[in-house]
């Protein structure tokens, strides 16, 4: 074994009480900071998961029309002006050339176009105004992944077929087989048969929300063969904007990313990672005290071995390099016994409750990152902290130490 | 007269800063391979200021250190912590083995230190001086479970170990009982002889002198006397 890794290692056998409470000590901290760092991060992956579970990544719209002039011709002729028209009514007409275009967009995985417009559904004599949303059921599902959320029924969308939210299946009491009639603002209307109650965690949605074929939503809403909206998904979620970028320079239309439309979610987020990262790095900055003091203590305590073996010797890089050592093995079995002990507290505290279907109320977060990066800080601030007491012992002079046994 | 392997040449040394006090005016010194050398002289003298320049774990304020004609002054520390571990070897009144370790692996510690690691040859050697003292049972014995004369025994194997030039010993049979110090001064001595390296004492000890070759004798920081005898008692 190398001389330097002999000696340290005996060194902190020695040291007994004081090596096994640093070894604790940086357990400790190694274990808030994978802790703190998996519930953090944990619950934020599940929020933005929930979040995303019922928005698409991407929507890209008709861009809108501002106000403009229509045409000036002549001094005489007062100059025509159109306004701004207070609620979108542009549609895409040829969806499906925009279609190609975003899915050779780098970073998307999926698209689908839909049609959107407002309805009453009603049953009987009760009627709700609800929100017509005319989807291809081959590729919806890749977007807002509905198929998995159906309560009752099939997922099943063709000719006169609808599927209805739970909410609205209470209001208007609806089963599956049931029948319904959806009356447009246009005028328009149809009886749709239930195939399907969806539960999509959120009762405004649930109540809303009425899915029907794209072409029976174009019928009822009187659009032809448009789409009102493109909805794609990305392979990275945070990538999002940049992709919704890229789509508006390509196709020249409105595109917004999940960020940009949750951006209050977004800063709330970050400030919430903000103070997890502080805490960690305050634990961490108290190890990293703790570890330095607990060896310059030993420096002082073994000042007569260091000069001993200054004596018979020893250069000062080597005494230098006992010590820092000492405080790497420190850092490497600290951020050992403090993954585990961190990894068992967030299984534990995951465990502790849970939701209705299973899924635990406070999800965690404990990929084999977070153990390498909780190593390699809790390693790195052993060197660190050993720095100091490492020069302290390479400046002993052996002569005044070892006259005085 | 053989070989000159430790030299001191006109050397003076200084304590303090402000203050200056001297407390080697001076010293010539020359010690040859095979000598059995004792310093002697009262507390104060600057008995252990030259044991530390002729160990070379201090420098002189004036003056040259030259070890097998080497010239230590322009070393740097390092260089000088090396050519301490390879040519001299300490044994100290008070036996300062590391208590951490075992018997064997104090010895090894000055050559593991210089080479960095140890093989099977190191600790065959390591092995050898460890019974050629008479500690082969002890040899896995952690320091601490020693003896005070057995402590001392591992010290001077462990000084043996690099094949130094030159042994320098302090007060090494200082807190032992007197048959003990008996024997470990044979040991010191005869080993120095066996290797044809210098053995130094530093000692106040008259009975331990007079059992040395040479006995040079400092007071006040001056060689006031250097007797070399003709032939050494047995």
């Amino acid at each position: 074994m190398p001389f330097e890794w002999f000696v340290s290692i005996r060194f902190l056998r020695e040291g007994r009480m004081q090596t096994l409470l640093i070894f604790i000590g940086v357990a400790v901290g190694v274990a808030v900071m994978v802790f703190v760092g998996a519930l953090i991060d944990g619950l934020q992956a599940n929020l933005i998961r929930q979040t995303l579970s019922v928005q698409p990544h991407v929507i890209v719209r008709p861009a809108e029309q501002g106000a403009r002039d229509v045409a000036v011709r002549s001094a005489s002729l007062v100059a025509a002006r159109i306004e701004k028209s207070a609620q979108r009514t542009s549609t895409l007409d040829s969806w499906q050339v925009i279609q190609q275009t975003i899915d050779r967009v780098p970073g998307i995985v999926a698209s689908s176009p839909t049609v959107a417009g407002s309805a009453f559904a009603s049953k009987g004599n009760v009627s709700r105004s609800v929100a017509l949303r005319g989807i291809d059921p081959a590729s919806y599902p890749r977007i807002i992944p509905i198929d998995q959320k159906i309560r009752a029924g099939t997922f099943h969308l063709v000719g006169n077929e609808a599927v209805v939210g739970t909410e609205l299946a209470k209001d208007l009491g609806l089963a599956v087989g049931d029948k319904i009639r959806l009356v447009s603002t246009e005028g328009r209307d149809d009886i749709f048969a239930v195939t399907a109650v969806f539960d999509l965690g959120n009762k405004d949605l649930n109540q809303r929300w009425v899915f029907v074929s794209m072409r029976s939503a174009q019928t009822l809403l009187d659009l032809a063969s448009s789409a009102s909206t493109i909805e794609a998904t990305v392979g990275d979620v945070f990538e999002a904007d940049r992709v919704a970028d890229e789509i508006a320079v390509r196709t020249g239309l409105e595109a917004d990313s999940w960020m940009k439309l949750n951006a209050q979610l977004l800063v709330a987020l970050k400030s919430q990672s903000s103070s997890s990262y502080m805490i960690q790095f305050f634990v961490m900055l108290a190890v990293t005290l703790g570890i330095a003091s607990v060896l310059v203590v030993s420096v002082v305590q073994k000042s007569k071995e260091i000069g001993i073996l200054k004596a018979t010797g020893t250069t000062t890089g080597r005494v230098t390099r006992i010590f820092l050592i000492q405080g790497g093995i420190v850092g490497i079995v600290g951020s050992v016994l403090g993954s585990a002990l961190g990894a068992l507290l967030a299984q534990l505290f995951a465990n502790l409750a849970t939701n209705p279907d299973g899924s635990p109320t406070f999800p965690v977060d404990l990929g084999p990152n977070r153990f390498l990066i909780a190593t390699l800080v809790a390693t790195s601030i052993g060197l660190l902290a050993a720095v100091a007491p490492a020069r302290r012992a390479a400046r002993l002079d052996p002569a005044k130490v070892i006259r005085y046994g | 007269m053989g070989e000159t392997v430790l030299e001191l040449d006109r050397v003076v040394k200084d304590y303090g800063t402000h203050v200056t006090t001297r407390v080697l005016h001076g010293i010539d010194l020359r010690v040859e391979r095979g000598e059995v050398m004792a310093v002697i002289g009262p507390s104060g003298s600057g008995k252990s200021t030259l044991l530390n320049l002729m160990g070379l774990l201090d420098r002189p304020s004036s003056g040259r250190v030259l070890v097998r004609g080497i010239d230590t002054t322009p070393l740097a520390d390092d260089a000088m912590a090396r050519l301490r571990g390879r040519s001299i070897g300490f044994v100290f009144q008070f036996h300062h083995l590391l208590p951490a370790f075992t018997a064997i692996e104090n010895v090894l510690l000055p050559i593991w230190s210089d080479r960095g690691t140890v093989g099977r040859a190191e600790r065959r050697v390591a092995r050898e001086l460890l019974e050629r003292v008479g500690l082969g049972p002890q040899a896995d014995n952690k320091a601490t479970d020693l003896s005070g004369g057995q402590q001392q025994r591992v010290a001077i194997a462990r000084a043996l170990v690099m094949q130094p030039d030159v042994l320098l010993a302090d007060e090494p049979t200082g807190n032992l009982d007197t048959s003990t110090a008996d024997s470990i001064f044979a040991l010191l001595r005869d080993s120095g002889r066996e290797r044809g390296g210098a053995l130094v004492v530093v000692t106040h000890d008259p009975r331990l002198a007079a059992r040395c070759d040479r006995v040079v004798e400092i007071i006040d920081g001056h060689i006031v006397s250097d007797v070399q005898k003709a032939t050494a008692p047995a």
